[in-house]
């Protein structure tokens, strides 16, 4: 090298092309102004650029890492031992899934899941049948897990005060807040979770406030369980879980409760009931009364539903404990919409196969009343036994919340982890948790998205999806799940785990080592290498996905002796009806699809149709249409959409204790009179490009005095209106026997009742002779009696075909595309109608109105019956949709499908064709894996089994109300069911012949009450 | 000869020579009429903003119009069936009233004519352009391909695709074979080279000689006797694209003849409402004249009396059938929430034409004019009713939805009236509006008697 050091560097070479130059390293590394430089913006590679040897490693390195920066969108395969669930690994062949066991938790409760993985990629997720809290179902959330871990607006960078960050940068931070912390024993430390039932996360958390024993850990859910805790506290004297055996109940009265519809077990619990709903054996048939306030899933399920404003629910309960001579209801007012002597004279009668539910936003001393009323009616270890909770060391969640801020108001914290939520967001408005949260002076909060908390903290770590996780959690029986990871965090994400890890002893441990090291002190306490025992039992547990007598024991809890005069004191002020005739009572629920706005950012969430109102993209204030009709607001169908589109409907503003917030008004049918329901988990303002925007804030309302309902709200029209996007709007049936239903004493007088007043065309109806199926000949039953409308078959079906969301703009419109809905209809009474739901997808018609219309033979009719749509051939003249009586089909109208963001490609189901626009559309009976199960029977030389093959739809659905299978095996389910004289075909009359047909409801209606 | 009751079809006093110079005169001229110009830019404008329209369209999806579930059918097919319908006027007066040897027609027809074709081409479009994807809507032709895959011929689509085409062709032919012996005028008179060549060309060595008129004559004859069964056959298949599905609204044995009646009614009107100012404007009055304005006055009458009995046997047969769905299509047409576009379709369609049966009413240009364009209206609702409100709420309730038309539904519709009378304007520029030989047959000194 012999140019002189003095040479500038832009004197070398003209400037436009000097750049090149600059990284001719051999030349220039000697110059002492390029190695400063170089030192400046690469500070460790310096030595390696000195150092020949070490230089070819350095450009081997960044040369490789350049190319996979370029191919984001491989997939990343995590380094520990995963044991698939049904296949073994050495077996993967290109193509063909493998299915993993491994769990979702969901306030603070696991349901174990099969998870389906192509080639490293999670595509879709089905329930773990071994799991007891899901026997093979799951809910919409797990159903569109897959779309959150793939979700392009995740956190994807580990940062402090919005710079990227390190990992190790984190780790040294915390080693200081832990040094500085270790002086005062922890007492400025504050740890936020989320309800835990990860018996690992509780026993690394309980091991820090071991060594720090002034530092605190605080929960906090917006959904907490706190009330269900303090009424158990209030009758037994100590938290106990209740876990319900529907499969013994004979008569049920739920309070409020919507078992069918969330909370702990709700899947196992759908289950059992329905279990106990079956016409077939109409002896058996369960009677279900639900009191509530919002129509819910359970209580569109009931036999006989009372309506009650919030604040009559406990006053409900009460009359009805007084009813059956509980010792501490003996306020009881009158309530004269229900008719609680009869209810009371059925449970009475079935002493010992009864239950009563109380729902977690009933105060605690209602769920105490339950608690008597059960052990009353002589119902403990029958339908219902006692077990420890799930949740670790429970606390009252808002007590909990309520402490930490005043902490935080006080300056007596130093440093707060937000581990996994958005408190800030979901707290009570009048804790102002945010404002507090500005007085720690170190505030880090892990989650998954940037969201309102993490505007407010220094540190936002990415949270790890659970599919990219190590953990484990209980079921809402204490069942443990290991959570095993289906793919390598796609973004750096970590868990709660490697949070807490980082303020003991070994920071960097993995969370696979922190979990195993948990369950290997279980298994061998004290052993410092994993035992053979050990590996076995992991291996087990892995492929299991559930870990074996984890559950808990049932365990006896006696009613306290002061529990009569303490119920008694608690239900003194609801004795009264304090509710004025001109006065609101507001309710706050969770979000049936987003919840309390965690799956906010989920667009097949916002999207799908909610089970009542069958809104998507929105909250609205509910309330009944004589009070709509009162307050001079309301909606109506807008010419654009319409009725399966757009409702504008009047805003109103909201006042309550002293706030005011602003929303649509929406009219349900069965809400009760002067009240409003609200929805929790809308108005985000952060949270990624799907949440934000949507709706309005509920949490803007909602104090800590009424954290689910409370009186005093006034309603007042606002002026201007809103664009809601609702799927459907019309739900009466016209006459047209949609949905056919009758009483069990009618049912059992005349099995084919159903089919009165309802024409079926003669099959010989056609010029055509008969088509022979030769081989399979598939057909689809849907139990209208058994589904519950929790929708998780409709995000299941968008998870396996591969269908797109089109936002609310397109829904406004009436485009969306799900190709399996479910309707719902209205029966009974007009202003307390019976809700039926009705799963619709493809019908697959003998004679299908769509295939004769087709000018390009695009769909068209296979020798197993099935009604094929060829997208290649589809040249989209929507004459097929037009002509379909059942309108199934739907087409993309717009270049619906996301063809660009990598993170979303990864998730599609690789044997399902991605349409493009232009293109019909609809349900196929998920032909892929009827393809799928007939190539493996073929291999094997044999039929396809009964069974073998689920839908999509099918294989969640948590009451078995959807059945495939072969119409030719007379041995099938699916014949066996459509034998039943209930069997009845949509539309009937027109003689297209539908290969999906639908069994009537039954209700077991009391006589005494009559409909 | 008795003394005319009605108006003549030709003013007297013309002799050969006056009809050869008025008609031609408006296409040789060297000066195009300023009116012209002004009224060329303007409708052309709209013929660009058609173009604007499918150039989107094509980019960008069907999704910009207001289509969608269930209304996967709404100004697209209105549009088409309007503009198929506005196309029957043309073969009708040329051809069904040449075979009944009504003469009257003969200052009409050539006009008819162009308006057909250059109707068909703005129906041709609607089809071809709503489909998802219509770079491969050749795939509706039967043509002989690797992917071995006929069109579906159990498909009502499948016999549009022939019944448009067809008559597209035989209009075309029609309306040519029509023209050479006036183009071979033109050319003997054209001063510029230019223009003697074009019209040279396209008048295919026509000198006018026995043979010629008597092979002219004899391929006329048998185009019109072609043409004159897809007068019926047409609207007929256009129609059961509807009647072949089993949307209540759409599943009726009654839509091939109401279409047909329709569509007679609707181009008639639009003749009328061309005629009108046309002839004003070019002074041609002397050949369009009020008898032909009140012989078609008296179609109108008649066949919106059809249309109107159309409309009462599908409100009858939705009562009588006792069909639950039919009676309820009925009930929502007529008061669901499109019952206003029903209210008016009856008041345009068979109400306003009601008028016609007094003389004052078929003797007064404007009261014409304006009747034409109110039927004209009426037809294009008649066509959305039939389309939109039967889709709007078919079977299931929680299928009903609505739909409301977005600015590029109009564009294109407005685009494609713009490319209409663009064409138009052309054609009254470049071609005699008025068949020259024709009329030379109409005048007195062209009844020469046989005994001479």
């Amino acid at each position: 090298m012999s140019r002189e050091p003095e040479t500038p560097v832009s004197s070398l070479q003209p400037p436009a092309s000097g750049r090149v130059f600059w990284r001719t390293l051999d030349e220039l590394a000697d110059d002492p102004a390029f190695r400063e430089r170089l030192h400046n913006e690469f500070p460790s590679a310096v030595e390696a650029i000195a150092d020949p040897l070490e230089r070819r490693t350095f450009l081997k390195v960044m040369g490789a890492s350049l190319a996979l920066a370029g191919v984001t969108a491989c997939t990343r395969q995590p380094a520990e031992t995963i044991v698939p669930y049904v296949r073994q690994p050495e077996e993967t062949v290109p193509g063909k899934p493998l299915f993993y066991a491994t769990a979702m938790t969901l306030g603070g409760v696991g349901t174990g899941l099969l998870v389906e993985s192509h080639e490293g990629r999670p595509t879709k997720i089905e329930g773990n049948p071994d799991h007891p809290g899901s026997r093979g179902a799951t809910d919409v959330f797990a159903q569109a897990a897959i779309l959150d871990l793939y979700d392009p607006d995740r956190a994807r960078a580990l940062t402090n005060l919005g710079e990227i960050r390190p990992w190790a940068d984190f780790l040294a931070m915390m080693r200081s807040v832990l040094s500085a912390q270790q002086a005062r024993e922890g007492g400025g430390l504050r740890i936020l979770t989320e309800p835990v039932s990860s018996p690992t996360l509780a026993a690394g958390i309980q091991e820090l406030l071991s060594r720090l024993p002034q530092a605190k850990w605080h929960r906090w859910d917006s959904a907490g369980r706190g009330n269900a805790h303090a009424g158990a506290r209030l009758a037994f004297g100590d938290i106990v879980d209740v876990q319900y055996r529907f499969e013994q109940a004979d008569v049920i009265v739920a309070i409020d409760s919507d078992f069918l519809g969330g909370g702990p077990g709700c899947l196992r619990y759908a289950r059992d009931f329905a279990s106990r709903r079956r016409p077939t054996e109409a002896d058996r048939m369960s009677r279900l009364y639900a009191i509530e306030s919002m129509p819910s899933l359970t209580g569109s399920r009931a036999d006989h539903r009372f309506g009650l404003r919030p604040g009559q629910i406990p006053r409900a309960a009460l009359a009805l404990a007084r009813e059956l001579g509980v010792s501490g209801a003996s306020q009881a007012p009158e309530i004269v919409r229900v008719d609680v002597a009869a209810i009371a004279r059925d449970l009475t009668a079935h002493r010992g196969s009864s239950l009563i539910i109380a729902g977690d936003g009933q105060p605690p001393f209602v769920h105490a009343l339950a608690h008597a009323m059960n052990d009353a009616l002589g119902n403990v270890g029958r339908t219902l036994v006692y077990s420890d909770p799930v949740e670790a060391s429970p606390v009252d969640h808002l007590d909990s919340l309520r402490e930490l801020t005043t902490d935080m108001n006080a300056g007596r914290v130093d440093a707060l982890l937000v581990l996994g939520g958005n408190p800030v967001y979901s707290a009570p408005v009048d804790l102002a948790f945010g404002e507090a949260m500005e007085k720690v002076p170190l505030r880090v909060h892990l989650g998954s998205h940037e969201d309102e908390t993490s505007e407010r903290c220094h540190w936002q770590i990415p949270e790890a999806h659970f599919l990219e996780s190590w953990s484990d959690v209980r079921a809402y029986d204490g069942t443990v799940s290991i959570v095993q990871p289906l793919i390598s965090p796609l973004y750096g994400g970590r868990t709660s785990h490697e949070v807490i890890g980082a303020l003991s002893e070994t920071p960097e441990t993995s969370p696979y080592d922190i979990v195993r090291a948990h369950w290997l002190n279980r298994v061998s306490p004290g052993a410092a290498e994993p035992t053979p025992a050990f590996e076995a039992a992991w291996r087990r547990w892995l492929h299991d996905g559930v870990v074996p007598d984890s559950a808990f024991a049932a365990r006896t809890a006696a009613l306290q002796p002061d529990a009569a005069a303490a119920m008694e004191s608690a239900s003194s002020r609801w004795a009264a009806d304090t509710s004025g005739p001109r006065s609101f009572d507001i309710a706050f629920l969770s979000d049936p699809c987003v919840l309390d706005g965690r799956f906010a950012n989920n667009a097949w969430l916002q999207e799908l149709p909610k089970p009542i109102t069958r809104l998507t993209w929105d909250n609205a204030v509910i309330v009944s249409p004589a009070t709509a009709e009162r307050l001079q607001v309301g909606g109506h169908p807008a010419y654009t959409g319409g009725e399966r589109g757009q409702i504008v409907s009047d805003l109103v503003d909201l006042r309550f204790k002293g706030r005011t917030v602003r929303g649509a008004i929406f009219p349900v049918v069965g809400h009760p009179d002067d009240c409003a329901t609200v929805h929790l988990g809308y108005g985000r303002r952060r949270g990624g490009r799907v949440a934000a925007g949507n709706g309005f804030d509920a949490n803007a309302l909602r104090t800590s005095d009424a954290m689910w309902s409370g009186p005093g709200l006034e309603i007042a029209k606002a002026g201007g209106d809103y664009p809601l996007a609702c799927t459907q709007y019309h739900h009466l049936m016209e006459g047209r026997g949609m949905v056919r239903a009758a009483t069990r004493e009618e049912f059992i007088a005349n099995p084919r009742v159903v089919h009165e007043g309802f024409e079926s065309p003669p099959k010989t109806l056609t010029l055509y002779p008969d088509f022979t199926y030769e081989g399979y000949k598939w057909g689809m039953a849907i139990d209208v009696n058994a589904c519950t409308g929790c929708n998780a078959c409709v995000v299941s079906c968008q998870a396996e075909n591969n269908i797109p969301v089109v936002g609310k703009e397109q829904v406004l419109r009436g485009r969306e595309m799900h190709w399996l809905r479910v309707d719902s209809y209205y029966g009974g009474v007009a202003d307390d109608p019976q809700t039926y739901f009705q799963p619709v997808p493809c019908m697959h018609c003998e004679n299908a109105p769509c295939e004769v219309v087709c000018p390009v033979a695009a769909t068209v009719h296979s020798d197993e019956g099935l009604n094929d749509m060829v997208y290649n051939r589809c040249i989209g003249t929507r004459y097929c949709s037009n002509n379909c009586p059942y309108k199934v089909r739907r087409f993309n109208y717009l270049l619906y499908q996301d063809w660009e963001t990598p993170s979303l490609k990864l998730g599609r189901n690789p044997d399902v064709t991605v349409r493009s626009r232009g293109v019909m559309e609809k349900c196929t009976y998920c032909v892929q894996r009827i393809n799928e199960a007939k190539i493996a029977s073929e291999k094997e030389d044999r039929k396809v089994r009964d069974g073998e093959i689920k839908t999509a739809c099918q294989a969640v659905c948590p009451t078995d109300a959807i059945v495939f299978g072969d119409l030719n095996d007379p041995a099938s389910r699916v014949a066996g069911l459509k034998a039943e004289a209930r069997n009845y075909s949509l539309l009937d009359e027109l003689n297209t012949r539908p290969r999906t047909s639908y069994l009537a409801a039954v209700r077991n209606v009391n006589p005494e009450i009559g409909e | 000869m008795r003394a005319p009751a009605t108006p003549p079809v030709i003013a007297p006093g013309h002799t050969f020579g006056t009809v050869t110079d008025k008609i031609t005169s408006i296409v040789l001229t060297n000066k195009t009429p300023l009116g012209w110009w002004a009224g060329f830019l303007f409708v052309s404008m709209f013929a660009g903003l058609l173009a604007v329209s499918l150039t989107y369209l094509v980019l960008t999806g069907v999704g910009i119009w207001g289509n969608n579930q269930p209304i996967g059918w709404a100004f697209d097919i209105t549009n088409f069936v309007w503009w198929i319908g506005i196309g029957h006027a043309g073969t009708l007066i040329s051809a069904i009233l040449l075979l009944f040897k009504q003469t009257w027609r003969t200052s009409i027809n050539r006009f008819a004519e162009a308006m057909t074709l250059f109707a068909v081409v703005c129906a041709g479009i609607f089809p071809l352009f709503h489909t998802g994807r219509p770079w491969l809507a050749y795939w509706m032709v039967p043509y002989p391909n690797t992917m071995n895959v006929w069109p579906q011929f159990k498909s009502p689509l499948i016999w549009d695709v022939f019944a448009v085409s067809t008559y597209g062709l035989v209009s075309l032919l029609f309306w040519f074979v029509g023209l050479i012996p006036d183009l071979a005028t033109l050319r003997d008179r054209a001063t510029g080279r230019a223009s003697r060549m074009i019209y040279g060309m396209l008048a295919m060595g026509w000198r006018g000689s026995a043979r010629h008129w008597h092979r002219y004559e004899t391929a006329y004859l048998l185009l019109a006797g072609l043409a004159t069964p897809l007068v019926v056959s047409v609207h007929s298949v256009v129609s059961l694209d509807f009647a072949v599905s089993v949307i209540p609204g759409w599943h009726t044995t009654l839509f091939p003849p109401y279409f047909v009646a329709g569509a007679i009614y609707s181009g008639f009107a639009m003749v009328l409402t061309l005629v009108i100012p046309i002839r004003k404007f070019y002074g041609m009055e002397d050949f369009i004249t009020m008898r032909h304005l009140q012989n078609m006055a008296k179609v109108l009458l008649v066949t919106g009396l059809m249309v109107g009995y159309g409309y009462t046997v599908e409100a009858f047969m939705a009562w009588y059938s006792a069909n639950r769905y039919e009676g309820f299509m009925m009930w929502n047409r007529m008061t669901g929430p499109y019952w206003w576009t029903y209210v008016l379709l009856i008041l345009c369609n068979v109400v306003t034409p009601q008028t016609l049966w007094f003389k004052r009413v078929r003797g007064s240009v404007p009261a014409l004019f304006v009747i034409s364009l109110v039927v004209n209206v009426g037809m294009w609702l008649e066509r959305f009713v039939i389309v939109v409100t039967s889709l709007h709420r078919d079977f299931l309730p929680s299928s009903w939805g609505r739909f409301s038309p977005t600015i590029w539904d109009w564009s294109t519709y407005v685009g494609t009236i713009g490319l209409f009378l663009t064409l138009l304007f052309l054609f009254l520029r470049f071609l005699p509006m008025i068949s020259i030989f024709e009329m030379r047959t109409l005048l007195p000194a062209a009844k020469v008697t046989e005994e001479a």
